[in-house]
């Protein structure tokens, strides 16, 4: 079967934003870029799948600017076979980004369809969730195993309290959490290799996706700062403040 | 206005986030309703009738909402929606599974972890790791949000709201419940704790997390670990704090060997008190701590054990 990895081009994680002086956005010009961590777990877990003989082809498809090639190469170069770029310099909500991934779905025909569970930045939790829904398939949110048995796969997902396994019929949705799989680097060759990989560049007006959202932005501010804390030199003189200056003993 | 908010459940009881996710409906105002399903919730639904603020509970009970998959849930919740302009959930693993799904199937989109009510169709909420706040407007005629639990305070209980069944029984032939393995505690539940104490990857190893034991023990407190501590093995990864994990604001957070990674501050900044104990003095942690103590934990702990 085939399966579709989605990924996104986001800041890198160790990077520490800015908010824009005007409180429009953050400031991103000039950042490092990355592949979203979960989103990077998503192309590592269809990689294995395809080592194992489970998956037939892997195909990687992201929606962002220009520049989301970068990452999209990353995923070709780490064992995608083939990428797909919806190219779009408008702000993509959760909801179009999943109906853009229903359409290419309809097209490919994939048995499994991974996302990461979050992406960085916007921290929204909701594109496998929303994409599952628009296929009408099932969905194996948090997964730190999945394992494809025949026209189903078991998924193992991570709970608040704990661990859930749940059994899907495919075609289904899987997202990622930290913890399914160690991703692997893209050695030197395999990045020469993917710059001759397929990569087709679409718009969303070829899939008839209005990306408008009827949700706006309207101000970004800095979190309150926290106040400069003291060093205390011992255990004592610690339990001593937070009794009688914190009060919280 | 009318307010549906899904109750967050358990082990079939109540769980104590539901009481946060009804002050924030208390914020937006109008009336609020609660839905509990699963099966055998009657316990669950007479304690939300509880709650303060609430005009009504409506309970499914049915094995098809048992554990409360995404598929059976979204289906139900899409039959009750049209009597709501804002469906609320908290954010846990069951309401960031199930929410997304329904503002799919309603074509609306869903506001993630909300921590502040501005209007009615105004809300903030953190992006970026928490380290930028946005306020975001949403015009569809049905919003769907998941809350932050640590932005409200919990209502109190004291009301004594009717409780209605609701007949609903949707099919679900897609997904189907295997196993759970729950992580065994008789500590406070880490969301909701007034004191925790997090180890990280400074503690060295699984065996070293009893040292936090007895200081947990005395200060009532619930046990958490970085992603580190988690990524080591050290930990089963329900007690991780950060994004990617629970996200906790108590009175006192302690952190032990942490070294204050952008990731893990996300999830506990919003701590009242936070004492970092560390032995590297140019850790980011000491940054946020509003009490410091360099040093070695592994002299540092039964010390601090022995005079709390």
């Amino acid at each position: 079967m085939k399966v579709l990895v989605a990924v996104k081009r986001v800041i890198d994680y160790n990077v520490k934003i800015r908010v824009k002086a005007d409180h429009s956005d953050v400031d991103l010009t000039n950042v490092k870029m990355a592949m979203n961590p979960f989103c990077e777990i998503a192309v590592e877990e269809a990689v294995r799948l395809k080592e194992k003989g489970v998956a037939t082809e892997v195909i990687a498809v992201s929606v962002g600017p220009k520049a989301a090639q970068e990452q999209l190469r990353t995923a070709l170069a780490l064992g995608a076979d083939r990428a797909i770029h919806i190219e779009t310099n408008e702000r993509v909500e959760s909801l179009a980004v999943a109906k853009l991934l229903a359409k290419v779905v309809d097209e490919e025909q994939p048995g499994l369809v991974i996302l990461g569970k979050q992406a960085i930045d916007t921290d929204n939790n909701q594109t496998g969730q929303m994409l599952a829904a628009l296929t009408g398939f099932p969905q194996g949110t948090f997964a730190s195993e999945v394992a494809v048995d025949g026209d189903s796969v078991n998924v193992t997902r991570e709970i608040d309290g704990g661990l859930q396994t749940i059994a899907l019929t495919l075609p289904a949705i899987v997202t990622t959490d930290l913890r399914l799989n160690e991703p692997r680097y893209a050695k030197l060759p395999d990045i020469m290799k993917a710059k001759k990989k397929p990569l087709d560049v679409k718009t969303p007006a070829d899939y008839g996706v209005e990306v408008a959202s009827k949700v706006s932005l309207l101000k970004v501010e800095s979190p309150a700062e926290r106040k400069g804390g003291v060093k205390v030199a011992s255990v004592d003189e610690l339990v001593d403040k937070l009794k009688n200056e914190a009060k919280v003993l | 206005m009318s307010i549906l908010v899904l109750a967050d459940l358990h082990e079939g009881q109540l769980a104590g986030a539901t009481a946060h996710v009804v002050a924030a409906a208390k914020a937006i105002g109008g009336d609020i309703d609660v839905l509990v399903a699963g099966e055998g919730v009657q316990a669950a639904a007479d304690s939300a009738a509880k709650l303060d603020g609430v005009s009504k509970v409506r309970v499914a009970d049915n094995a098809v909402y048992a554990h409360q998959l995404a598929e059976p849930m979204s289906a139900l919740l899409v039959e009750l929606a049209g009597d709501y302009t804002h469906v609320l959930a908290s954010a846990s693993t069951t309401g960031k599974n199930v929410l997304p799904r329904l503002a799919a199937l309603k074509d609306v989109s869903q506001l993630s972890d909300i921590i502040a009510v501005e209007s009615a169709d105004t809300f903030k909420r953190p992006i970026y790791a928490g380290n930028a706040i946005a306020t975001v407007k949403s015009d569809d005629a049905l919003k769907v949000m998941t809350v932050r639990t640590t932005g409200f305070d919990a209502v109190g209980e004291g009301n004594n709201a009717p409780v209605e069944a609701v007949d609903i029984v949707v099919e679900n032939s897609q997904s189907r419940f295997v196993k759970e393995e729950l992580a065994a505690s008789d500590r406070p539940e880490l969301g909701g704790a007034k004191v925790v104490i997090s180890g990280g990857r400074g503690m060295g190893n699984g065996e070293n997390f009893k040292l936090l034991d007895g200081i947990a023990d005395k200060l009532g407190a619930a046990i958490g670990a970085s992603r580190a501590a988690v990524d080591a093995g050290f930990v089963p990864n329900d007690m991780q704090v950060g994004q990617t994990g629970k996200i906790v604001a108590p009175d006192l957070y302690i952190a032990v060997g942490i070294s204050g990674a952008i990731q893990h501050l996300a999830g506990m900044k919003d701590s009242k008190v936070i004492v970092a104990i560390n032995k590297d003095d140019e850790a980011p942690i000491f940054q946020v701590a509003d009490y410091g103590l360099v040093g070695d934990l592994f002299e540092i702990l039964p010390e601090l054990e022995s005079k709390l």
